[in-house]
């Protein structure tokens, strides 16, 4: 009897927990509300199938307690039960499959209008680039790093020359314009990551890798780094401002652009 | 990864096949009665042996081939931007060191059949053909290895060249470890070990030899071709 | 109950195993300390993986501190946590749980099972235990050395590992990677000991099908270590060159602090396959022993044949497999080539089918049978709970859009705890309980072992459920501190002290297990031979604790499955398995 209740306690305290407490997403602050709902269809699914075998469980335990003359049935198996449950669980499986591969779909198809930017880890900071007026990043290089060119751009590259630099410091987007985020790091693995949008991927060092997400509410919002990256990985935090359009180009006219930061760029320039 | 994509496949199917011929839908439940389908004996029975080289062999396979796909893995990455890797000079003295080995394969097969005919001066002079070729083959390898150095091929040079160092590295450990397991077997037969441990014994290195022989072929195939 | 084949099978030729040339003992160093004997050495993997896991308890102890009580503690500096995470990680996932699983129960239990008087190769088993023990002492003294234990985390991910950034830089992460192949080395003497000692030692009449799902268990998961754990090997060789000899196997060009690297060329996401290639099958090495365990738990405690004892073999066997397709899970947001996900995603939630029909089979197993809540069988049910609980996490995880906010949070923590640590060791626990008997002569204490039990369950539970919800709010793992996060409400805190209250309750209540098996070492009331009334061989030994040789003067026949428990028209409610078919009197 008592662990029958406490079973069943175990049971719907998790559901009563999942229910009342005030821990939950944080609200969301990008295009990506698909990936909270495949997380609810995935909260019903397994929620469902956990309270029911816990109960069950809980059910045969006080049923079937052993008492003096009980004896157990002989069942050595049942196809048809066991092929039924089989197929229920790969449809709840398909049901919970079919929107996450649906979704990531979405994740990796890159809308074609999106602009680009570059987030550069280093231990323990981020930097950023944006495309200039000639709108293209420019190539780069953890081995053309050097303190006149803190984010290794390619110094023969001209599409380079007028790329805007953000060494450690904000990030500014527009809001509701999708963009790509090419990801780059010059040392180990990091991972941008922002919770209000969801979406996440790793800095690997020795190749770019990206991800894209359409920024819908205004506000600063903190980038922490997701993938740890030695001891100062808590500490690796950045901002990235969302505001509107008109906002988002007036901060961009103050920027610097590498041509303007640093001789290597006025040497692209020239050539 | 498909070198070991293609091991784990073969293994895999090597597995299904086994299982198939282990009545796995039969129902042991109403199989009430004595034994039907024998297992094999203990320790000194000769399958338990065999049984457990395959099964080393599958373990170091599976070493080698994801050695093998780090090795076409790692020779396709490189940083954005850089130069591209350069194939390995080969050194000619490889093509010898292969014809070795084959050959040390090949006189340990011929005292395989030897001992399996009984013909125990054959068997002694395949163990000892092989055993030299087998050194031969290790001394050719080093030479390699001082060939490389000399035209400025290091361990550390670049990627081609670290993977070299390492598979040729780890390859030569084994044979190595085979030639260990070899002068056992002739101490063993020095102490006057029985025809049958000989058959075995001898047969088990064969078996090793033949698989160190695939591996090296396999990855000097893929030396000449990149 | 038709017996339809059964005078077929009388007239099968019947000849096999031969009594084996067993190794005997001269000395007392011999029988107790350079022992050859499969259940010496099961007790010493026991011991030291016991040893090993307190250890790493008390690491998570000190972690828990940190993250409740933020700066309190003086000597728990950022380095020190990321070495007490990194250390209790890979303690616990290889040195504690695959020792014990394999080296401590698959020691004990095969030969046992399968009617054998010991492993095929006892040398190469001895050799396997010595290796491993020096394996956990080179493990252990990276706590000694300049530098202290590696930082890098469990999964040692390059260039970090190997970096000056991260703790345990100079000798840590270099012992570390020696000791982990060691480990393997040692393990693959003992697995293939396990695996040719299942196939090839058996007693007569023991088929496949009439193996107890322990045994397949063990068997699958030991095939499966042995060809996961060379990934590792690779690994660890190729990044102890990069460390020490300068290659560039997995460091492309770096700029550390301003300064460029000597490295170039190589890819970091080379190891993350490699150490994944491993890792993901080890999940399951760990799973597959406890889940033929727990089956045999429940059906003994129950009274009942395992329900679908052939689709138990085959999910197994098919789990096994498919765990070798499923690595990239781990790497969903890894930059690999986003494709990938499609494959990985697929694979990993199919794996979900065979595993629901198992837990199915375990209630269902219950269900009409004849329930014993004996401290084994609290143990097994406490099991399902969590292990059905964090296997439907994984889901979540698996699902790769779904991994993509949750990766990298306090989700993945709480998930893998509970699935692989929490559920994993309760079977443990049961299976010491379930065990200790056969072991030591005696009964553990009951009233001591209920206890614990209700400790460990509820609070481990009380532990890692709550957790999940940090990480569904966002928090990252591997945090040293939080510091000041916008998006986590001050509540957070509160949960944290919840959590860090009810580890450091469960730790203590670790202790009550300790003293019970000592303290039943000498004051147990005597078991006898088969005190839970069992089918399975081990509980027919004619002594108990079993003799060196383990069957006396001859070795058992076998004469039916494992599992005939509540036979109709049987006197007793069980039939061991190499008690010869009565005369016909059941035509049921």
């Amino acid at each position: 009897m008592p662990v029958a209740l406490v079973l069943v306690a175990v049971a719907l305290g998790s559901v009563l927990f999942h229910v009342l407490s005030p821990w939950w997403f944080t609200p969301i602050a990008s295009n990506w509300q698909y990936i909270d709902g495949t997380i609810i269809v995935t909260f019903w699914i397994t929620g469902i199938a956990f309270t029911a075998v816990v109960l069950f469980m809980a059910y045969c335990i006080l049923r079937f307690r052993h008492q003096d003359g009980r004896r157990a049935a002989y069942e050595p198996e049942s196809k048809r039960l066991e092929w039924w449950l089989g197929a229920i669980t790969a449809v709840g499986v398909a049901a919970m499959l079919a929107p996450g591969l649906a979704v990531w779909g979405q994740f990796v198809t890159v809308p074609s209008g999106a602009s680009e930017f570059e987030a550069v880890g280093q231990q323990w900071q981020w930097s950023f680039r944006l495309p200039g007026p000639g709108g293209r990043l420019g190539t780069s290089d953890a081995r053309f790093i050097s303190a006149e060119n803190p984010l290794g751009l390619n110094p023969g590259d001209p599409n380079g020359r007028d790329n805007v630099l953000i060494v450690a410091d904000d990030l500014h987007l527009p809001v509701g314009r999708p963009v790509k985020a090419l990801l780059r790091s010059v040392d180990v693995v990091h991972n941008f990551y922002v919770p209000e949008f969801r979406a996440k991927m790793d800095l690997m060092p020795g190749l770019v890798s990206y991800f894209w997400f359409t920024p819908t509410r205004i506000g600063t919002f903190e980038i922490l780094c997701a993938g740890f990256c030695g001891v100062g990985h808590p500490q690796m935090r950045g901002n990235i401002v969302i505001e509107p359009e008109a906002d988002y180009r007036a901060w961009l006219q103050k920027q610097q652009s590498f041509a303007q930061s640093s001789p290597q760029g006025q040497a692209s320039n020239a050539r | 990864m498909s070198i070991a994509a293609a091991f784990f496949a073969v293994l895999a199917a090597t597995v299904a096949w086994w299982l198939s011929r282990q009545r796995l839908m039969s129902k042991p439940w109403l199989e009430e009665g004595p034994p039907v389908d024998l297992p094999g004996a203990g320790a000194s029975s000769p399958s338990a042996a065999r049984l457990g080289l395959w099964m080393f062999l599958a373990v170091v396979g599976s070493l080698f081939s994801l050695l093998l796909s780090a090795y076409s893995m790692g020779l396709g990455t490189h940083g954005m931007g850089g130069a591209a890797v350069q194939p390995l000079p080969v050194p000619k003295i490889l093509w010898f060191n292969t014809g070795v080995l084959a050959l040390s394969s090949a006189a340990l097969e011929w005292a395989r059949l030897s001992a399996r005919r009984g013909a125990l001066d054959g068997m002694r002079l395949g163990l000892l053909a092989a055993a030299v070729s087998a050194f031969a083959f290790l001394q050719g390898q080093l030479l390699a290895w001082q060939q490389l150095r000399a035209v400025g091929y290091f361990l550390a040079t670049d990627q081609a060249s670290a993977f070299f160092y390492l598979v040729t590295g780890v390859h030569g450990l084994h044979v190595l470890g085979g030639l260990t397991a070899m002068a056992g077997a002739v101490a063993r037969m020095r102490r006057g070990a029985g025809l049958e441990q000989m058959r075995l014994s001898v047969g088990l290195c064969a078996t090793y030899w033949h698989f160190l022989l695939v591996v090296w072929l396999l990855f000097f195939s893929m030396l000449l071709l990149s | 109950m038709a017996d339809a084949s059964v005078g077929g099978m009388d007239a099968a030729p019947i000849g096999g195993a031969h009594d084996a040339e067993l190794y005997h003992p001269r000395s007392w160093v011999t029988k107790y300390v350079f022992s050859q004997d499969a259940k010496v050495i099961a007790i010493q993997y026991s011991v030291t993986a016991l040893t090993i896991g307190l250890v790493a308890l008390v690491l998570s102890w000190l972690m828990r501190l940190q993250l409740a009580f933020p700066g309190c503690f003086d000597f728990i500096t950022a380095e020190s946590y990321y070495q007490y995470i990194t250390m209790h990680g890979m303690s616990m996932v290889v040195y504690v749980l695959t020792a014990l699983f394999l080296g401590g129960f698959g020691n004990y239990l095969i030969p046992l099972m399968v009617g054998a008087r010991d492993m095929v190769f006892p040398y190469a088993n001895m050799l396997s235990y010595w290796i491993y023990l020096l394996a956990v002492i080179v493990l252990a003294a990276t706590f000694f050395v300049p530098g202290g234990p590696t930082g890098a985390g469990w999964t040692l991910y390059p260039p970090q590992a190997i970096m000056s950034g991260t703790p345990g830089r100079d000798w840590g992460i270099v012992l570390m990677l020696v000791s982990l192949m060691l480990f393997i080395a040692g393990f693959t003497m003992g697995g293939l000991n396990y695996v040719v000692t299942v196939l090839q030692g058996r007693a007569r009449g023991m088929t496949l099908m009439r193996l107890p799902l322990t045994v397949w268990g063990i068997l699958t998961a030991t095939v499966m270590a042995l060809l996961a754990f060379p990934a590792l090997f690779v690994g660890a060789v190729m990044m102890l060159f990069d460390r020490l000899l300068g290659t560039s196997f997995f460091m492309p060009a770096i700029v550390e602090a301003g300064t460029h690297l000597r490295h170039g060329g190589g890819s970091p996401i080379l190891w993350q396959h490699l150490f994944w290639f491993f890792g993901h099958p080890e999940v399951y090495i760990v799973a597959l022993p406890a889940f033929g365990i727990v089956s045999d738990l429940i059906s003994t405690h129950a009274r009942k044949n395992i329900f679908g004892y052939r689709m138990m073999v085959w999910a197994i066997v098919v789990i096994g497999a498919l765990s070798f397709a499923v690595w990239g899970h781990h790497m969903y947001v890894s930059g690999m080539n986003p494709t990938f996900g499609f494959f990985f995603a697929t694979t990993t939630l199919i794996i979900a089918v065979p595993t629901a029909i198992k837990v199915y089979n375990w209630v269902l197993t219950l269900w009409r049978g004849d329930i014993h809540l004996t401290v084994p069988m609290l143990f097994a049910l406490g099991f399902i709970v969590t292990f059905v609980n964090g296997g439907l996490t994984g889901l979540f995880l698996g699902n790769v859009v779904v991994d993509v906010p949750l990766s990298g949070t306090m989700f993945v923590v709480a998930h893998f705890h509970m699935v692989m640590g929490v559920a994993p060791i309760l079977v443990v626990f049961g299976g010491i309980y379930h065990w200790y008997p056969k072991v030591t002569g005696r009964m553990t204490n009951d009233v001591l072992g209920k206890l614990h039990f209700w400790v460990t369950f509820l609070g481990a539970y009380a532990i890692f459920f709550p957790m999940h919800y940090l990480g569904l709010m966002g928090v990252p793992r591997r945090y040293y501190e939080l510091g000041e996060m916008a998006f986590v409400p001050p509540s957070a805190a509160t949960l944290n002290v919840f959590i860090t209250v009810a580890a450091l309750v469960v730790g203590v209540a670790q202790l009550v297990f300790v003293f019970n098996l000592v303290w039943s070492l000498f004051r147990g009331t005597p078991a006898g031979g088969n005190p839970w009334r069992a089918t399975t061989l081990e509980w027919q030994t004619p002594q108990t604790p079993p003799a060196h040789g383990n069957w006396g003067g001859s070795l058992p026949v076998v004469y039916r499955w494992a599992y005939d428990y509540s036979v109709p028209g049987a006197d007793q409610d069980f039939l061991p398995q190499n008690q010869p078919p009565a005369a016909r009197t059941v035509p049921a």
